[in-house]
């Protein structure tokens, strides 16, 4: 009978502590889900892109000579040149002043209906899903309404009270129909992690509901949020370029993508620097905002395609202007 | 019984010959922190009949290797090493070549029968679609489809003409993985690999499984691959277990020879570990400290040294080989002192120190003079019944518990058991939510919760605190853990001083470090976050704790801990639990009383080791006799008390006794017997020699199964 | 029961659908203002005028009763007048049978092409046709339908130029005129149509492919994939029988969205290439202050969306056993 003795000089000193996590788990989730989306060349070039439109689109009417309004009386249809960056147009507006603007106008009302609409949706979704009820019933039967209601069709009737009033007015229209779909979402998920044990665990102790969805439920989904106030971003500024297509969105004397590629577009071929440069930008921000939202995804959560998927009960549409 | 004679393959080429022989494999996948060497040098051989018992937890490569054998890892991992089947080498076959072996030769019965089956498909149709497959020519659709139900009929599927019809979520998991094993048997394999295959079931379907499994193997006269991380239950029906350690075998050998004498430490620990269900007296358990190693850059040495009390420095200069011990070929370990654990060898409990036993001072007054913490008084809650996922329409009321009694005093833990869809959990939400049931009454200490208002509720949620099943989900993943032991302290309005002084207090209670409170729950290990989840429920020092399968979702190795701490704490703090689980083994190790339930109703309480060793309820006969025994000897000897069937819809429970649909003791009565089972429901009423122990059966029996 | 439940379905969508068209109507009546371009004239007309054209739009009604009025001619098949008082519903039938046209072939080509680059691309993930298309689908996402027609009008106008003959047509949906067999006739059309289908098509393919690649890869890694293959089948038939059929049930989900996605890019491909549709009409109707040309597209539109929704759950339940219940 050979006799064992315990090295307890090779025991863990912590005694029952089990031994430390593996080192690589301790290195922070943020620096993850960093390093894995600078390695996302596309996102990473998307995120670039955008910064660089947003300075251009600011910065750009500071270096120019010419403002977006002013017609340069001996230059009409000029080509582009050293004189005219993006030419001039019947009038002799400048091309790139104008661009510019437009592209300011249409980042900005993108940018705003991304952040409005998806706040609207987090709050309402995480409502709806954690109270449950009537409060669900009502919330839910409000979002299948917008949901059914083509709201491109509905923007465009309303176009007319757009004009002479605040380019904001519109921002809040197009926020009031891009947020339902994120809500329902939210809700599913919502419900679900209602049901998860440590959001149970926080109403067995006697957390009231607002704490339990604010500091339990939606940071949980702030993933998810950020991704989607990305997507909304590029889907808002192709709503807001369709609508002001067909001058249903911004007004003159203002001008967006939209208006700028639907005045360029319709002269002919010899003409394209009037609406090449406003859809080239225009393509190239959405893409990137896109590209940018799809990086996040991944790096994010590598599980969130799940989530996207929508609940099989919600099949009304909307219609954007994709 | 004329499967096999039909479609008997050719013969083994050599009577001796294994039908499969792994040698030196090895598998790896890219990941984040670099390569995972999931298996590092795995050889091992199945003789033709054989059972081979593949032990480990996770992590330790073991489903990874089986599916290295069917060639479904996928394609990043790197595989090299041999694997010959039947003398052909199955490493670098292409998809054409390995899917006329796959599913003919080999089957495969994998872990999750409720995921394994395509959901758009009938069932008859994937298992009809297995036959097919491989006698294309010979088989018509309609005599596949016949031969299908007959396959369903074989496994024990009741009614399988109809059942052959029905989509997998029709089917309970039992039935699901019946399915499975239908599939896996189709076309006479030599070869069967069940991964896990019971880990997702109750216990008494459990027992019909492998009992299926084992009729499988007689059918087709197949060598059988059980891999499993539990090690009683392979006991009965293995004649060989490989243990696997971090991408290994650290030990392999006869199931006698690794269960009474093993000769590596983690094999000893993890039989030290798992709870006797059959232990006359109360024994400590083993815990094994730490976690498996990272499979990442693992450092030299043996894996297992950082967790082996008996570790030396030799042990982390090389990794130890896989050598015979005692001159047995057939008994080989991975340990350089696996000579001096030879013979009786010591205890697992004093190799690793597991701690002594404390009764609480409480315990020895006696019960009747100890005061009632909680008392639930015929219990009813009620669901409404809806039907699909999309179409949801009431179509009845689901009695999910039905007129359910119990107390549990100071001191004490009462272990509250059954199979899933009993009814155990939904008493455990109902007491939780502190809000007046549908019907009956819940009553915790002294106060009827149908009387509380707001404020009084919220007082009272301080006396009683939950602990749940599932670590990775009981943490929000985005609080440090500080923050997440503090959470109670909060919301019950504590000063930022009381926190600061109590969160590290709370940490150390449960044998965590206070420097710990700044790590995030994915920094911690399974048992770990299960103790931040007892220092949560414990904040707000209550006197009951929930607890809500506290160790299911553990490692065997991590479980021991955790129930260890429980016990410690419930002696120093003086808590009362009401403890629910669906292991067996676990609530006979901690519980001093216990109530089965079945179908919304309790069928036996009483004191524990009355009601583990002269169960009276035929039910709680055929649970304790469906717990594994980690010893073969014993195990082997023990006959099963198989239920029939499935659980009865709870929506639409029989009448009379609830359980008569599947009582074996109902088959042995007569008719008149009969009658009174099916016309009037027992009640519970005292049984057996103690006052305390109670079964609801009007022919009560007491019998010992285990 | 199934049936009981989509009959359900469809009564609730058709209450839906009088919703958004009464929303429509009360928006234009608020917003329009049909007697600008009558009082703008030069010279003024005379008050009385004026005062007829008020009465004949019954713009002293409120707005409800209006509404009403219309929905119970609507019911009895005239849908009313436009602004220049022609009967809407002499020209409403060629204008939907235009609008159909396009949204068909649309659907039909996006859905089919969609699910079958979606899926290829999923199997064959990092591969090089996976970019490609996930190059593609990207693009064609991100460029808005008017800039596309834009520029498949300019390619088009390159391939004429080239060709030296005019192969495609980008004005109207055929030659007005036009004198030749069925097969000449058939073929003009076809010349009209590639252009515009081509609009509406590549955005359908670009969505549908998206989805359906993120549902194939769910189901790549399945259990029951896996099952399929243990039991030997080829890993590219388990694939096909198991997995893309089990990944087409949340494709029903998204057909009506991908459908409302359509209706829209319509009406900028009907706008620019000419095609005097219900999208067409309904810019013109907003341009010209019309509530009646503007509340009939809006009903057209609620109703196929509707419809397209009610398919949806259709093609859901037969698709999904477990909603068959």
């Amino acid at each position: 009978m050979a006799s064992v003795e315990p090295t307890a000089d090779l025991l863990d000193p912590a005694g029952p502590v089990e031994a430390a996590a593996r080192p690589g788990a301790i290195l922070s989730r943020r620096w993850l889900v960093l390093r894995r989306f600078l390695r996302n060349r596309p996102a990473l070039l998307g995120l670039v892109a955008i910064v660089l439109l947003y300075a251009a689109a600011f910065l750009g009417p500071l270096i120019s000579p010419w403002d977006y309004q002013t017609s340069d009386y001996t230059a009409f249809l000029a080509a582009p040149s050293a004189r005219h960056w993006f030419g001039t147009d019947q009038i002799g507006h400048d091309v790139f002043a104008q661009t510019m603007r437009g592209l300011q106008k249409s980042l900005t009302i993108g940018l705003l209906v991304g952040v409005i609409s998806t706040s609207v949706a987090a709050v309402v979704g995480a409502t709806a899903g954690y109270l449950g009820g009537w409060v669900d019933r009502v919330l839910m039967w409000g979002v299948d309404m917008l949901l059914v209601i083509p709201s491109f069709l509905i923007l465009a009737i309303a176009s007319p009270a757009f004009r002479g009033r605040s380019w904001l007015l519109f921002v809040v229209l197009l926020a009031a129909f891009s947020w339902m779909i994120m809500a329902r979402i939210v809700r599913g998920m919502t419900m679900s992690l209602r049901r998860r044990e440590f959001v149970v665990a926080a109403r067995f102790m006697g957390a009231p509901a607002w704490r339990v969805i604010f500091q339990h439920i939606l940071p949980q989904m702030a993933s998810l949020l950020i991704i989607d106030a990305t997507l909304t971003v590029g889907g808002a500024v192709l709503a807001e370029t369709g609508l002001s297509y067909f001058g249903f969105g911004v007004q003159p004397p203002d001008v967006s993508l939209g208006t700028l590629i639907r005045d360029g577009s319709t002269a002919s071929l010899t003409t394209p620097w009037l609406f090449v440069f406003a859809g080239g930008l225009l393509v190239l921000a959405v893409l990137s905002v896109n590209l940018v939202g799809e990086g996040l995804r991944d790096a994010l959560d590598p599980n969130a395609r799940r989530a996207r998927r929508r609940s099989p009960t919600d099949t009304a549409a909307v219609g954007s202007a994709r | 019984m004329t499967l096999a004679e039909e479609v008997r393959g050719p013969g083994p080429p050599g009577a001796d010959a294994p039908v499969l022989a792994v040698t030196d494999l090895a598998v790896s996948f890219p990941s984040e922190a670099g390569r995972v060497d999931a298996v590092r040098g795995l050889s091992y051989e199945v003789a033709r009949g054989e059972v081979l018992g593949i032990v480990g937890e996770s992590g330790s490569g073991k489903s990874v290797s089986s599916l290295a054998v069917m060639g479904l890892l996928p394609p990043q991992a790197r595989v090299s090493g041999s694997i010959r089947f039947r003398d052909r080498e199955l490493i670098g076959l292409s998809d054409a070549e390995l899917s006329r072996i796959r599913g003919r030769r080999i089957a495969m019965v994998f872990q999750d029968p409720f995921s394994a089956l395509t959901p758009i498909y009938p069932v008859g149709d994937q298992v009809a679609e297995a036959l097919l497959i491989h006698n294309r020519r010979a088989l018509s659709k309609r005599a596949a489809a016949a031969r299908a139900v007959e396959l369903l009929d074989l496994v024990g599927i009741p009614n399988a003409g109809a059942r052959a019809r029905s989509f997998p979520h029709e089917l309970s998991g039992g039935m699901r993985q019946r399915a499975v094993i239908a599939m896996g048997i189709a076309n006479d394999p030599d070869l069967i690999i069940a991964d896990e295959p019971t880990t997702a079931l109750d216990v008494t379907v459990q027992t019909q499984v492998f009992e299926v499994l084992t009729t499988a193997r007689e059918v087709t006269g197949a060598a059988v691959l059980v891999i499993t991380h539990d090690l009683g239950v392979i006991a009965g029906i293995a004649e060989r277990v490989m243990v696997m350690y971090a991408g290994r075998a650290v030990e392999i050998g006869g199931v006698e020879e690794i269960y009474a004498r093993p000769r590596m430490p983690y094999t000893l620990g993890l039989l030290g570990s798992v709870p006797r269900p059959d232990a006359g007296e109360k024994r400590p358990l083993v815990p094994i400290e730490g976690q498996p190693p990272s499979l990442v850059d693992l450092p030299p040495g043996c894996p297992f040294a950082p967790r082996c009390p008996l570790a030396l420095p030799a042990c982390r200069a090389a990794e130890p080989e896989l050598a015979s011990v005692d001159g047995d070929a057939r008994h080989r370990a991975a340990c350089v002192r696996s000579g001096e654990l030879a013979g009786t060898g010591p205890r697992a409990a004093e190799v690793f120190g597991a701690p002594p036993i404390v009764t609480p001072a409480l315990a020895r007054l006696p019960r009747a003079r100890r005061r009632v913490v909680l008392r639930v008084t015929d219990l009813v809650k009620h669901f409404p019944v809806t039907t699909g996922t999309v179409l949801r329409r009431r179509v009845g009321t689901l009695h999910a518990v039905d007129g359910v009694s119990f107390d549990v005093r100071e001191g004490e833990t009462l272990g509250l058991v059954g199979e899933s869809g009993c009814g155990k959990t939904t008493t455990l939400l109902e007491i939780l939510n502190l809000r007046a049931p549908s019907a009956g009454s819940v009553e915790i200490l002294g106060r009827d919760v149908a009387t509380l208002d707001r404020r009084s509720r919220f007082a009272l949620r301080r006396d009683l605190q939950v602990v749940f099943q599932d670590p990775i989900a009981a943490l929000d993943p985005r609080l440090p853990i500080g923050d997440v032991v503090a959470e109670p302290l909060r919301v019950h309005g504590a000063g930022s001083q009381e926190i600061r002084r109590r969160v590290p207090e709370l940490l150390t209670l449960v044998g965590l470090r206070p420097g710990q409170a700044s790590c995030y729950p994915a920094e911690l290990s399974g048992g770990q976050r299960q103790r931040v989840g007892i220092a949560r429920a414990l904040a707000l020092r209550p006197q009951v704790l929930v607890l809500d399968e506290p160790v299911s979702a553990l490692d065997v190795s991590i479980q021991a801990g955790v129930i260890n701490l429980l016990d410690g704490l419930k002696a120093e703090l003086d808590l009362s639990y009401l403890f629910v689980a669906h292991d067996l083994a676990v609530v006979r190790h901690i519980a001093d009383r216990v109530a089965v339930m079945y179908l919304g109703t309790i069928v036996e309480i009483g004191e524990a080791g009355s009601v583990f060793t002269a169960a009276q309820h035929p039910y709680t006969q055929a649970l304790l006799s469906a717990i594994p025994i980690p010893d073969p000897a014993r195990e082997r000897r023990r006959r099963r008390i198989l239920l029939e069937g499935d659980l009865p819809d709870p929506a639409n429970p029989p009448a009379g006794c609830r359980f008569r649909t599947r009582c074996p003791k109902f088959a042995t009565l007569d008719r008149r017997q009969r009658d009174r089972c099916v016309q009037e429901e027992p009640r519970l009423t005292r049984r057996g020699a103690l006052p305390d122990h109670e079964a609801a059966c009007h022919y009560a029996e007491a019998r010992d199964v285990l | 029961m199934v049936v009981g439940f989509l009959l359900r379905r469809l009564v609730n969508y058709a209450v839906l659908c009088l919703l958004a068209t009464f929303l429509a109507y009360t928006l234009a009546s608020l917003t329009f203002d049909p007697l600008a371009s009558l009082e703008m004239r030069n010279p003024p007309p005379p008050a009385s005028t004026i005062q007829a054209k008020r009465a004949e739009l019954r713009l002293d009604e409120p707005i409800p009763e209006r509404f009403v009025g219309w929905l119970g001619s609507v019911a009895h098949g005239d849908f009313g007048r436009t602004v220049t008082n022609s009967p809407i519903t002499d020209e409403l039938g060629r204008r939907i049978g235009v609008s159909l046209r396009l949204f068909l072939i649309g659907t039909v080509v996006g859905v089919a092409l969609g699910v079958a680059i979606g899926a290829a691309s999923a199997i064959g993930q990092y591969r090089l046709g996976d970019y490609v298309a996930t190059i593609f689908s990207f693009a064609l996402l991100s460029i808005p339908v008017f800039l596309l027609g834009v520029l498949l009008k300019f390619g088009a106008l390159e391939i004429n130029g080239s060709a030296g003959a005019t192969l495609l047509y980008f004005t109207g949906e055929a030659t007005p005129g036009f004198q030749g067999g069925f097969g000449a006739a058939l073929l003009d059309r076809v010349r009209h149509l590639v252009l515009p289908t081509l609009t509406i098509a590549l955005g359908q393919i670009a969505f549908y492919s998206r989805y359906q690649r993120s549902a194939m890869l769910d189901v790549l890694g399945s259990d029951f994939l896996r099952t399929a293959q243990a039991k030997g089948l080829r890993r590219r038939r388990a694939l096909v029988k198991h997995g893309l059929r089990t990944a087409l049930v949340p494709m029903a989900t998204l057909f009506a969205f991908g459908f409302g996605l359509l209706v829209t890019g319509g009406v900028f491909t009907e706008r620019i290439f000419g095609w005097y549709g219900m999208g067409d009409w309904f810019v013109t109707g907003v341009e010209q202050n019309d509530t009646n040309v503007v509340a009939t597209v809006t009903l057209f539109v609620a109703v196929l969306i509707m419809l397209s929704g009610w398919l949806s759950d259709v093609l859901y339940a037969v698709l999904d056993p477990r909603v068959r219940g």
